[in-house]
């Protein structure tokens, strides 16, 4: 546990003096809170109340009864933007990890790191852990800041529960977690082979793409998040984390990395 | 403390490291010389378990290559070609991240230790990026100790150094020979080598010979001892010729050059047949090859 925890505070001592990772840690989630609350914010008086009708037929389904057309606005909105809450698990360790393995590439560091006794398991699970920590903490961290401010915004408390409920919770505390194991465990599998940290985190950024889908797809009204789709959603990434930490373990071959990159 | 058998790496179709017969002694400092690509950094990978062979077996401080590796890493130090230290952290907390995985029970004290007696304790807090090439070695020659290795791999420790860097270095090298650590010297640096080492390997894929700098310079050129006269003569080159253990003998100058197996024994013979017939010798030397000649006289015949 001493090795892991020693790779983790090495870690982020490195990587937090990177702007482009500061950048991302601190002000990506400040973004992403703000954006729902903006969103609360102007959507607190529309004068919206006939507006369901335009909504997506799905829409009609879950909104809850004893809201106004405006709210059920307010809360169709607000819901597109919870789902960057799930974005940001990915986007964020995508640039901590991206650097972690090409990163000690470039500065020459890995040989005498694993010249040590650590062992693989050990080396990447230090890894995973400094990239998924901070980006599991500024998610949770956005989001405690969200529901404050929703808090303190919505008065109808059927609205405040719509918009904070167990789904959203579920999503942010499991699937938030999920997908940040997922993100670091394929940016490590890049970062292993690519040359380049910027190449890497590029690369990376591809794990990004089904969020955006998912964002784009709900806004398009050709599906809905719902508890359902969540629960789903969680347990096919439970598989694809396994399956990944179980790749990226496998790919991460000591003698390749040592001798075939100049 | 190191034994190779037949050890062999190949990658795909090259032939890296050629079924190696080697044995290192405890407190020896070995010199591993040899031309770039010859495979002394793939060597050296193998002895510290960074990558695996391909044939041949390899025993360090009591523990098989590719069987007991963690072992190997936890005993054995190493300074690698580059420093590869991470330059936007301290030189201190550097140490302390090496210290702490190769779990060392006073982390604090050795990162102390080292730091001061390489002379970086007053830079501990500065980033290691800001450090010249010679104090980066030194920093990366403090984290190869850091656990009390009793085998010490180095890698080119003095390339790419100032001469004053390069000299503190070796000035190291030999302060931790006094220490009796068994320390493997991978260099180019051939007046390093015949300075620091107690045995040399020329090695080019495969160990083209090993023995101490001095039997080889013997071997491939005989030894010379000039005699330094007020006034040479043939006459006392003939002289000297005629006795049995001289090899051949010259007059260039004022010196008098002479070739022979032994000139620890038989140099008090020639000196008193000299002053016999009358020379005035100034002083006696000896004529060393340098480890260069030696080098390249074996490295261009394979």
């Amino acid at each position: 546990m001493n090795k892991i925890k020693t790779i983790i505070l090495k870690e982020w001592a490195e990587v937090f003096k990177q702007r482009m990772v500061l950048f991302s840690v601190i002000f990506m989630p400040l973004l992403f809170t703000a954006l729902p609350l903006i969103m609360l914010y102007a959507t607190r008086s529309t004068g919206a109340d006939g507006l369901t009708s335009e909504m997506p037929a799905q829409f009609n389904q879950i909104c809850p009864e004893g809201l106004s057309g405006g709210e059920c606005f307010q809360v169709f909105i607000v819901g597109q933007f919870l789902v960057l809450f799930l974005m940001l698990p990915l986007m964020i360790p995508v640039n901590i990890a991206a650097y972690s393995i090409v990163g000690e590439k470039t500065t020459h560091s890995l040989e005498p790191l694993l010249a040590t006794p650590i062992t693989t398991a050990e080396l990447l699970s230090g890894k995973n852990l400094a990239a998924v920590i901070p980006a599991v903490l500024a998610t949770w961290l956005g989001f405690i800041v969200y529901a404050i401010g929703a808090r303190i915004m919505i008065t109808n408390p059927v609205v405040f529960r719509a918009l904070l409920d167990p789904m959203w919770l579920l999503a942010v505390i499991v699937v938030g977690p999920l997908m940040a194991v997922l993100s670091v465990n394929f940016s490590i599998m890049v970062s292993s082979r690519a040359n380049d940290p910027r190449v890497a985190e590029q690369l990376s950024a591809v794990v990004i793409l089904p969020v955006l889908a998912l964002f784009f797809g709900q806004i398009s009204g050709l599906f809905f998040i719902n508890q359902r789709l969540i629960i789903v959603m969680a347990l096919i990434l439970l598989l694809i984390d396994a399956l990944m930490i179980y790749l990226a373990v496998r790919l991460f071959q000591r003698e390749t990395i040592l001798t075939r990159w100049k | 403390m190191i034994k190779t058998t037949q050890l062999t790496k190949r990658f795909g179709d090259t032939l890296a490291v050629d079924q190696l017969n080697l044995e290192v002694q405890e407190g020896e400092v070995f010199g591993f010389l040899g031309p770039n690509g010859a495979g002394k950094t793939t060597t050296v990978r193998m002895l510290t378990s960074l990558i695996a062979p391909t044939g041949g077996s390899a025993v360090v401080n009591g523990y098989r290559v590719g069987q007991e590796d963690i072992h190997i890493r936890r005993t054995v130090g190493i300074l690698t070609e580059t420093p590869g230290m991470y330059d936007n952290l301290s030189a201190e907390y550097n140490l302390m991240v090496y210290a702490n995985l190769y779990e060392v029970s006073n982390p604090a004290g050795q990162v102390e230790k080292y730091l001061r007696m390489l002379g970086l304790w007053e830079r501990r807090f500065d980033e290691a990026g800001t450090f010249s090439k010679g104090m980066k070695q030194k920093l990366a020659i403090a984290r190869a100790l850091l656990h009390e290795p009793r085998i010490l791999f180095l890698d080119e420790p003095t390339a790419a150094l100032d001469p004053e860097a390069a000299r503190l270095v070796r000035d190291f090298i030999s302060e931790l020979r006094r220490e009796g650590r068994t320390i493997f010297l991978c260099t180019h640096n051939l007046d390093e080598a015949d300075r620091l080492c107690d045995r040399i390997g020329v090695f080019k894929t495969r160990l083209l010979v090993v023995d101490t700098p001095d039997r080889l310079r013997s071997q491939l050129f005989g030894r010379k001892v000039v005699f330094h006269l007020r006034l040479a003569d043939e006459n006392f080159a003939q002289l000297v010729s005629e006795l049995p253990f001289v090899r051949d003998a010259q007059v260039i100058d004022t010196k008098l050059l002479v070739t022979l197996d032994d000139p620890d024994t038989y140099n008090p013979e020639i000196v008193r047949k000299l002053v016999g017939a009358g020379a005035d010798i100034q002083f006696v030397g000896e004529l060393r090859h340098s480890l260069e000649d030696v080098y390249l006289r074996l490295v261009r015949n394979t």
